[in-house]
């Protein structure tokens, strides 16, 4: 008999693995969402698929009777616009910190602890700060974002830096790379995989705090939609939202991970 | 070429001593083997030559001044592993040395300057067999196609003094034959001083044109890192490279 950890399913198998919890779970809740409909026809926590594909049709191909808008279409264009800018500016920043604390002493020596520091402040507990400073636009969502990815990711990318062998670094100088040679030439393009490794991983916190930040003070947006419906108990509106956001963030990842191995095909063949 | 001179050279980490009074005089041009025991200071010696350690005590001189405090061009490295950019082809690996010198800012080479450094680099690339496998990343190769590599990517910044850590350790024996054949032909060509460590006796006598053995005069066996290592032989071999690639 061998080993549990030696087995491996074959091609078929594995797929048919990989859908098998969501299957579970669409069952479970057709399953849960009949029983308590015939219990109680008015209850709202678990609609019907009928009721479901409604309220997405309403939502996403009905213009809004009060604004005209399309709400799906508006709310997600303006999310996607907050975060993706928020990511842009985090990964900027975090790649520049994290080059030049990995690269350059004197620059550690100053920037690696304080942002190490700020890197623990809990963003949500700065949220009211920025609202007052910042007024309730769009500035003070983006840099809740900002704030809260971009620590992390400095301290990742500066991680990759100091992990490149001393020898790759001493041998750069022996063909005559100066400091700047050494930082954009060498240490650099060796960094971009794991900026994307690192906004990979941040994707998860950015779409929280972008939720956070339009549940409390927006007009638009997908976090905005979901807690506005929520004093209606409007589930059929909450759950595809919930839906729809997860497969945007997938497909952010997803989109991200293409890019990594078309990119830098050599720092897959390196793993 | 460079003379190397070193006048009674001590280096310490903390209270070990791992070079004792080390005196040595390498003329212009010589392939100097290193030999020790494990552990006995000789890759230490490698990079106080190499400018990324001090000596704690003594003077070490390259054409009789004091050699400059950081690695450059002068010296070539090559260490037994990761002397390769993982994220460079083997061209642009190759190419590396010539765009670092000749673009300052870019730190990359365009127009007429790019195809002579090309050529160069492909000319060298043949003459170690790696033209075939130009467009490849250095995972992709083995283990001597990559020390083969790095030799030249060294080689091509034209050092007057090439340093090898062990360069051929990692390398079954049928490779190395093939390597010192290669080793000798750009050292007679490129008229360079080497300093080369290894752990093969038979190779440094077969290689070298004076063989140093780095080893303990004196032990405690109470205290082993009271006493460090110095130069116990210091052997002039054959004298000339082209005799020992006909043979
Ligand atoms: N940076 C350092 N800090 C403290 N001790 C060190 C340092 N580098 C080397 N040593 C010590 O110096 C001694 C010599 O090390 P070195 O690497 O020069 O040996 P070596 O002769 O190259 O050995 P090997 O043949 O195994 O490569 C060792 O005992 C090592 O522990
Ligand atoms: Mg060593």
């Amino acid at each position: 008999m061998p080993r549990l950890i030696n087995l491996h399913p074959p091609r078929g198998s594995a797929a048919f693995l990989a859908v098998l919890p969501f299957l579970v779970l669409i069952a479970a809740y057709l399953f849960g969402s009949n029983t308590r409909l015939e219990a109680n026809p008015d209850d709202k926590l678990l609609p019907s698929v009928a009721t479901l594909v409604d309220t997405v049709h309403a939502y996403a191909f009905e213009e809004d009777r009060r604004s005209g808008e399309v709400l799906l279409w508006v709310d997600t264009w303006a999310s996607l616009k907050r975060i993706v800018v928020a990511l842009g500016i985090s990964a900027a920043i975090g790649l520049g910190l994290g080059l030049t604390i990995g690269a350059i002493p004197y620059i550690r020596a100053l920037a690696a602890p304080f942002v190490a520091a700020v890197s623990m402040i809990p963003p949500l507990a700065i949220l009211p700060v920025l609202f007052i400073v910042l007024g309730l636009g769009e500035v003070a969502k983006i840099a809740l974002i900002v704030i809260g990815v971009t620590p992390v990711i400095a301290r990742d990318v500066a991680l990759r830096a100091g992990e490149l062998p001393t020898e790759q670094l001493i041998k750069a100088q022996t063909l005559g790379a100066s400091s700047w040679l050494l930082s954009t030439r060498i240490i650099l393009p060796q960094l971009w995989p794991r900026l994307i490794d690192a906004v990979r991983l941040q994707l998860g916190c950015a779409w929280l705090f972008l939720i956070a930040a339009e549940a409390i003070a927006s007009t638009e947006g997908l976090g905005y939609r979901i807690f506005l419906v929520r004093r209606y108990l409007a589930m059929d509106v909450i759950l595809p939202y919930v839906f729809w956001i997860t497969l945007l963030a997938f497909l952010m990842d997803w989109m991200l991970r293409i890019a990594r191995r078309r990119l830098f095909p050599w720092a897959e063949s390196q793993r | 070429m460079a003379s190397v001179t070193v006048k009674r050279l001590w280096k310490e980490y903390g209270r070990q001593v791992v070079l004792e009074n080390l005196n040595l005089r390498i003329e212009d041009g010589e392939f100097v083997t290193i030999v020790g025991a494990s552990g006995c200071g000789k890759t230490t010696f490698l990079r106080l030559l190499l400018g990324v350690e001090k000596p704690t005590r003594g003077e070490l001189l390259i054409d009789d001044k004091p050699i400059p405090p950081e690695p450059g061009p002068d010296r070539g490295i090559v260490f037994q592993r990761y002397s390769l950019f993982p994220h460079l082809t083997v061209t642009e690996n190759l190419l590396l040395g010539l765009e670092f010198t000749g673009s300052r800012f870019l730190g990359r080479l365009f127009g007429a300057k790019r195809r002579t450094a090309l050529e160069k680099a492909n000319a060298l690339l043949d003459s170690i067999g790696l033209y075939a496998a130009r467009d490849k990343y250095p995972s992709q190769l083995s283990g001597g196609m990559q020390q083969r590599l790095s030799i030249a990517q060294s080689v091509i910044c034209e050092p007057e003094i090439l340093l090898l850590d062990e360069p051929f350790g990692a390398l079954d024996p049928g490779i190395r034959a093939d390597m010192h054949e290669i080793i000798l032909r750009l050292w007679s060509q490129n008229r360079m001083t080497v300093f080369m460590i290894s752990h093969d006796l038979k190779e440094s006598f077969q290689l070298g044109t004076r063989l140093l053995v780095f080893d303990k005069r004196r032990q405690d066996p109470q205290d082993p890192d009271a006493y460090g290592a110095t130069v116990t032989y210091n052997l002039p071999l054959k004298a000339k490279a082209t005799d020992r690639l006909a043979a």
